[in-house]
């Protein structure tokens, strides 16, 4: 098998010993000695009390941690769970590792797990994100369940967040997937998740490893993959979504993450998206979302200021990606104070697909162009912000809704973008 | 007396038609390739200018921002001056190949020489448009990363480092042309410290608040600044 590769001898070694498994439960790492081991417990909790017929396997996918990560994981004891929690092992669960690389890189954790998966013909996988402090047994559960009995390939979880957590999530991928795909996944780009062996093998398959693209925001090629594909997919409530600081500390690479990843794969899947219209719910077991809304502070002045900078600045890389209209309008309301300050939603729709057009035509580097998007999305988080400060939950997903709908209204619009380059 | 003058006039007036029936061959096959060249580089322009176009190397151009440099000087579009250079060079070329069958000596010294100089020319050509390629691309990438990162006057900082990379190519460019090495070489010198000691003053002087406020914030744990950053993108 061509994986065979790029699994270190050690790593296969480990595989064959494990044989074949029903569950295998993903986990990459990097440098969480502090928590993985709360975690590890509780993945094995959530396999005892939700599968203890079936056979299972940790593994740890390493991206070169200093701080003996991989050892903690493989150093827990199903035994240590017994007096606290008066669950017992039918079967052993293996916890196994493997260094994939010196510094971590999501998409070559994923490809590790994937082949891992298929090697052992594991029937469910779930991989779970080292920096969930807050899992519970009970996730694995829900996110395994739906695959394991019900024949799902997909199921992308749901979460209680706060009303301003996720903002990239809210005003750009999960309206603009729902838009383009017809599908409303609200996590399409998550870090704890579950999928079929099945669809593990297709994506693994799959040309997206060496293009490039494989890489950052990975979780969420497979998703649009699975949509893609036409796999069953359904959404799963876990429960509060902790906010991850190190992760939020940059907004460009969480742009790499999700809007470029989404520009990237709307030229493979034109056939696709260009032929879906509106929008379908997924089947979703609990609430497919919940909002929190305790108050925050934020600095909105420095975002409506980097906003205004962003778009003066960049003028002359506007020119290249937007249309002059679009452009002759946020260099207006660039212009205007705290107060009257208002970022339309058919405005930020529109400045959307333009962008994706232009990544689409490469215009410029096609990284520039996702940098590019930055200033203007602090510009329509400072209207988000603005818009429910004080808005109840219904509200703040009423609001949202109308964005999508936005999206989904304008979607012509990005078809023709798309068609004039031809 | 005189049919000795006569004799030698007429011998001179031979010689010169001799002389001129020897040459006149070789003027017209010069005059022939002359044309035949022309038509040549004609039909090489063409098809460049095809290809140019099919290749959108004007957009190319732009991206390298060369077209605007272009559109300064009151210069045709980055494809017409490519293919008007071929041309010139092509018909030149073969002009030239029909004056070394002249025959006359210093010449063909110089044709030898001008067909020894076409390579460099061609690198250095290549070296200015990748080079003004790299300059613009590293310049909108300390651009973006400036704006993003808050940096006072980004678009200032963009434009020193496209000036730095411009500068440095035209020095390489220069040297591959052989032109004035040494005067390019000090002057880059030249230029290159003094940018560089303006950019150590500059930060020395004026950048002592910023420098302490970015290391405050970097190492001294104090009370976390409030910004969009506390709110989670994903």
């Amino acid at each position: 098998m061509s994986e065979e590769s790029y699994l270190t001898d050690d790593f296969l070694r480990q595989l064959i010993n494990v044989g074949e498994v029903d569950i295998l439960v993903g986990l990459p790492t990097h440098n969480n000695a502090k928590t993985i081991g709360s975690i590890v417990h509780t993945i094995q909790s959530g396999i005892l009390r939700g599968f203890p017929r079936e056979r299972a396997v940790i593994v740890n996918v390493d991206g070169g941690s200093r701080d003996d990560t991989p050892e903690l994981v493989t150093g827990v004891s199903i035994d240590d769970l017994h007096p606290a929690s008066n669950l017992y092992a039918l079967r052993t669960l293996p916890a196994i590792s493997t260094k994939y690389a010196s510094s971590p890189t999501s998409g070559v954790a994923f490809r590790t797990i994937l082949a891992a998966a298929e090697l052992v013909r594991a029937k469910a996988c779930v991989v779970m994100s080292p920096e969930s402090t807050n899992i519970e047994p009970e996730w694995l559960s829900q996110l395994l369940r739906p695959i394991y009995d019900d024949g799902f390939d997909l199921v992308t979880p749901t979460y209680r967040r706060h009303k301003f957590d996720g903002l990239l999530i809210t005003n750009l991928l999960y309206p603009m997937t729902r838009a383009l795909y017809g599908l409303r996944i609200r996590e399409a780009y998550a870090l704890e998740f579950g999928f079929s062996g099945h669809l593990g093998s297709q994506f693994l398959g799959q040309n997206v490893w060496n293009d490039g693209t494989g890489e950052a925001g990975v979780e969420l090629r497979f998703s649009l993959a699975a949509i893609a594909g036409k796999s069953r997919i359904c959404q799963s409530f876990l429960g509060e979504k902790i906010r991850i600081e190190h992760h939020t500390a940059d907004l460009v690479p969480a742009l790499r993450q999700t809007a470029g990843t989404l520009f990237s794969a709307l030229e493979p899947d034109f056939p696709i998206w260009s032929a879906v219209a509106g929008s379908q719910p997924v089947p979703t077991t609990g609430a497919d979302h919940e909002v929190l809304l305790e108050p925050l502070r934020v600095n909105r002045k420095r975002l409506r200021e980097m906003f205004s900078t962003g778009v003066a600045e960049l003028e002359s890389v506007f020119q290249s990606i937007l249309s002059p209209s679009t452009l002759a309008e946020l260099q207006r309301i660039a212009r205007l104070g705290d107060d009257e300050f208002h970022y339309p939603a058919e405005l930020w729709v529109r400045t959307v697909y333009e962008f994706a057009a232009s990544y689409q035509k490469s215009v410029i580097s096609r990284d520039h162009i996702v940098q590019a998007l930055a200033p203007l999305f602090r510009g329509r988080v400072f209207t988000f912000l603005t818009e429910n400060r004080s808005a109840s939950s219904d509200d703040v997903e009423k609001n949202i809704e109308g964005l999508c709908l936005e999206f989904e209204r304008l979607k012509p619009y990005l078809l023709q973008l798309w068609k004039s380059r031809e | 007396m005189r049919e000795m003058i006569i004799s030698e006039l007429s011998q001179a007036l031979h010689e010169i038609a001799r002389s001129f029936a020897h040459f006149l061959p070789r003027l017209i096959v010069m005059l022939v390739l002359a044309v035949v060249g022309w038509v040549i580089a004609y039909v090489v322009r063409a098809v460049l200018r095809s290809i140019l176009r099919l290749i959108k190397f004007d957009k190319l151009s732009e991206n390298a921002g060369a077209s605007q440099l272009l559109t300064h000087a009151a210069l045709p579009s980055a494809t017409e001056m490519l293919s008007r250079f071929v041309f010139w060079v092509t018909w030149l070329g073969i002009i030239l190949l029909g004056v070394r069958a002249l025959g006359i000596l210093g010449l063909q010294e110089q044709v030898a020489k001008f067909f020894l100089y076409l390579p460099r020319l061609f690198v250095a050509l290549f070296i200015l448009f990748f080079g003004l390629l790299a300059a613009s691309f590293f310049s909108r990438a300390a651009l973006l990363a400036a704006v993003n990162a808050n940096v006072p006057s980004p678009r200032v900082l963009s434009l020193a480092l496209r000036s730095i990379i411009i500068v440095f190519v035209l020095s390489i460019v220069f040297e591959e042309l052989g032109l004035a090495e040494q005067t390019m070489l000090v002057a880059f010198g030249i230029a290159f410290g003094a940018l560089m000691l303006g950019l150590a003053i500059a930060f020395g002087m004026g950048g002592r608040d910023l420098a302490k406020r970015f290391l405050e914030k970097r190492f001294v744990r104090g009370k976390k600044e409030e910004n969009e950053d506390e709110l989670s993108p994903l």
